[in-house]
């Protein structure tokens, strides 16, 4: 296999006519070099995707109050009615599946000043346990506590928008006061968020302070807008979606059936969809690519039958010294394998050497929707390993035929 | 050595059916040097290629030594043209892109012989032939003998039993016609068995018995007066 003289017989073979040679090598070569450009996208349109989900707890759920609209134990429909702090100890109590239960209240956009410097800002109303439900980068400080939850302290953690417009570039916004609505909070906190895009911005332009300190400030009384649960490991969260909202109807006399009083949203649906939609895209990247790479395939058989005809008489003089069929057609599978495999090796080269230059080139942009393309380790071994299948496929038919006719009618063969 | 006994075989292209070799019998004893003679078309280059495995025939018996030549796989066959036969032909038929010493070391190739030790046994059958200062030389730039003498060493280089050789100097002048075949003299007197087939009178003088070939019948043989050194 290794043997000098062998290789420099596919040497001389391949390079005996240098274009032809080239133009076979080069379907191989495009088909190998377009499954990598496709896999890269597929994987950095993915990647994008993922990284505007930010590390969004993927098992979670949100479960929101809306108007009732059947009547229910002597209520009439059309009710407005609110989910309670107090719903929260009953479904942690009653849920032991629940990995975090968090409370928020959105106050929407309002006016937030420092000195002379003023913004607007949206508030939210926290528990400790949002952070690891939506985790953000806790750029300086702290998040929340429970003590700050506990005293309903006067204390905000201010994303880095906030940050930027509220204080002077080379100031320590820590320990400072800012005053939200005539009231003066204390930043405890600057955080960054991991989610790209409007989600982002959204989320670095807003201000976070302990829930039950928004409920007193703004006599919101025990009103909480809406609950975000994360599953255990092994639950789906849908499970827990389910459990909840009926032991929510169940508390506030809400119809079991009545399906528009509890609104609800379920990011592991979100992210199944999502998942499944970039199988399917990676399914059709790999028929095309393999189709290509099939195309390829077929004409280094067709070149390897070309040549097995040119050569023949070669073939029919070294059986009649003493080669058997084996090493004729073994001869010819190398020849086609060298082709394939080098081939496929300068596709894969240049197609991952552009995935990896579009990376570099973009991932100093912000550009939402694409994200770290490339192309693993491995699925570069396994195309390698598929051209070398491949290489083998296309030199069979050829070396067969070259040593199914009879040694002199081979070396009698006029073909030059 | 060479035992063959009504042997027949036919050539079938489309439609026609060409009866070649008629029931020949004929026996060589090992160290024979014999020559087929007879008039183009008349199976001569059959006949040596039945002999040699290249071809197969349709009916009687063909024996090389104690081995009935018969229904071989292809791996056998090329076991036995590669142990016990060399071949020569009128075309030379070397491998073009090989020079001289990788041609004569071809046949141990496929003995599995490591390449130095190939090439210094081909080196040593080259000087043989008088082609040393030539091992490195393609086909191309060798002259009509010395290709002929290289494709002999090639023949030579497994030590075989029995060398075959189609016309060998019917691509060559006179002079070194005479040259190769007192090569085969040679060959013949270190004890192995060589065939050739010409149609040149005075090439088949050169060789101790001549077998005539008439329509696919040896129609008659005899011995030549060619000396013969048994000493
Ligand atoms: N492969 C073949 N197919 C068909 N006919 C053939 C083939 N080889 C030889 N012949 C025919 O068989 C006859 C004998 O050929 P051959 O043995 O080469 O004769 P010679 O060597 O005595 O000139 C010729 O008529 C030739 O045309
Ligand atoms: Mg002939």
């Amino acid at each position: 296999m290794f043997e000098r003289e062998r290789w420099r017989e596919v040497i001389h073979v391949l390079s005996k006519n240098k274009l032809r040679t080239f133009m076979t090598a080069f379907g191989i070569l495009w088909g190998i070099f377009m499954l990598m450009i496709m896999l890269g996208a597929s994987t950095g349109l993915s990647n994008g995707m993922k990284r505007n989900l930010g590390d969004f707890a993927v098992n979670s759920c949100f479960i929101w109050a809306q108007q009732t609209t059947m009547p229910y134990k002597g209520f009439k429909k059309g009710r407005h009615y609110n989910f309670e702090l107090k719903d929260m100890d009953m479904l942690g109590k009653k849920i032991p599946e629940i990995e975090y239960l968090s409370p928020r209240m959105n106050r929407g956009n309002m006016p937030i000043s420092r000195d002379k410097k003023t913004g607007g800002f949206n508030i939210f109303g926290d528990f400790p346990e949002f952070n690891n439900i939506d985790p953000m980068t806790i750029v300086k400080g702290r998040f929340l506590n429970h003590k700050d939850i506990q005293d309903r302290r006067k204390v905000v953690v201010i994303g880095e928008r906030a940050n930027e417009v509220l204080f002077e570039q080379d100031e320590d916004a820590l320990g400072k006061y800012i005053k939200v609505n005539d009231v003066y909070f204390q930043v405890v906190g600057i955080f960054r968020s991991k989610h790209t895009g409007g989600w982002g911005n959204y989320q670095n332009q807003s201000v976070i302070m302990p829930l039950t300190t928004l409920q007193k400030t703004f006599n919101e009384g025990n009103t909480v807008h809406w609950f975000s649960i994360t599953a255990k490991r092994g639950t789906s969260a849908k499970y827990i979606e389910t459990k909840a909202i009926s032991l929510l109807k169940a508390a506030h006399y809400v119809h079991p059936d009545d399906e528009m009083a509890v609104g609800h949203q379920n990011v592991e649906e979100e992210f199944k969809k999502f998942n499944g939609l970039f199988m399917g895209v990676n399914i059709v990247v790999w028929i095309v690519g393999l189709g290509t790479l099939f195309a390829g395939i077929i004409g280094v058989s067709n070149i390897m039958l070309v040549v097995v005809r040119e050569r023949t008489q070669e073939f029919g003089i070294q059986r009649a010294v003493g080669a058997t069929p084996w090493k004729i057609i073994g001869q010819l599978i190398m020849e086609s394998v060298f082709l394939t495999v080098i081939a496929g090796y300068i596709g894969l080269f240049f197609g991952i050497g552009l995935v990896e230059l579009v990376d570099m080139i973009i991932s100093g942009q912000h550009i939402e929707a694409f994200y770290n393309p490339e192309v693993s380790l491995e699925i570069a071994f396994k195309a390698l390993a598929v051209l070398v299948v491949a290489g083998t496929l296309a030199g069979i038919i050829p070396a067969k035929r070259a040593v199914s006719m009879k040694p002199i009618d081979a070396i009698r063969s006029e073909y030059k | 050595m060479i035992r063959l006994s009504r042997l027949h075989k036919s050539y079938i292209t489309g439609s026609n059916r060409l009866h070649v070799l008629k029931g020949i019998d004929l026996f060589i004893d090992s160290g024979e040097l014999v020559s087929v003679v007879g008039s183009s078309g008349s199976g001569k280059s059959t006949l040596l290629n039945v002999i040699g495995i290249l071809d197969s025939y349709d009916d009687g018996e063909y024996y090389l030594g104690n081995n009935l030549i018969q229904g071989l796989t292809e791996k056998r066959s090329a076991w036995y043209r590669n142990q016990m036969i060399g071949f020569v032909f009128q075309s030379f038929n070397l491998i073009s892109f090989k020079n001289a010493m990788e041609n004569v070391a071809l046949p141990l190739y496929y003995q599995n012989i490591p390449r130095k030790k190939r090439n210094r046994i081909a080196l040593e059958y080259l000087e043989k032939m008088g082609l040393l200062d030539w091992a490195e030389h393609l086909p191309s730039e060798l002259s009509g003998g010395q290709k002929q003498r290289v494709a002999i060493a090639r023949a030579l280089v497994t030590n075989p039993k029995i060398i075959l050789a189609d016309e060998p100097t019917g691509a060559l002048d006179t002079q070194t016609s005479y040259e190769v075949m007192s090569l085969f003299k040679e060959i013949n007197e270190e004890g192995i068995t060589v065939i050739i087939v010409t149609h040149e009178k005075d090439i088949s003088e050169r060789t101790k018995r001549i077998i005539h070939l008439t329509d696919g019948i040896i129609e008659k043989e005899y011995t030549t007066k060619l000396k013969v050194n048994y000493v």
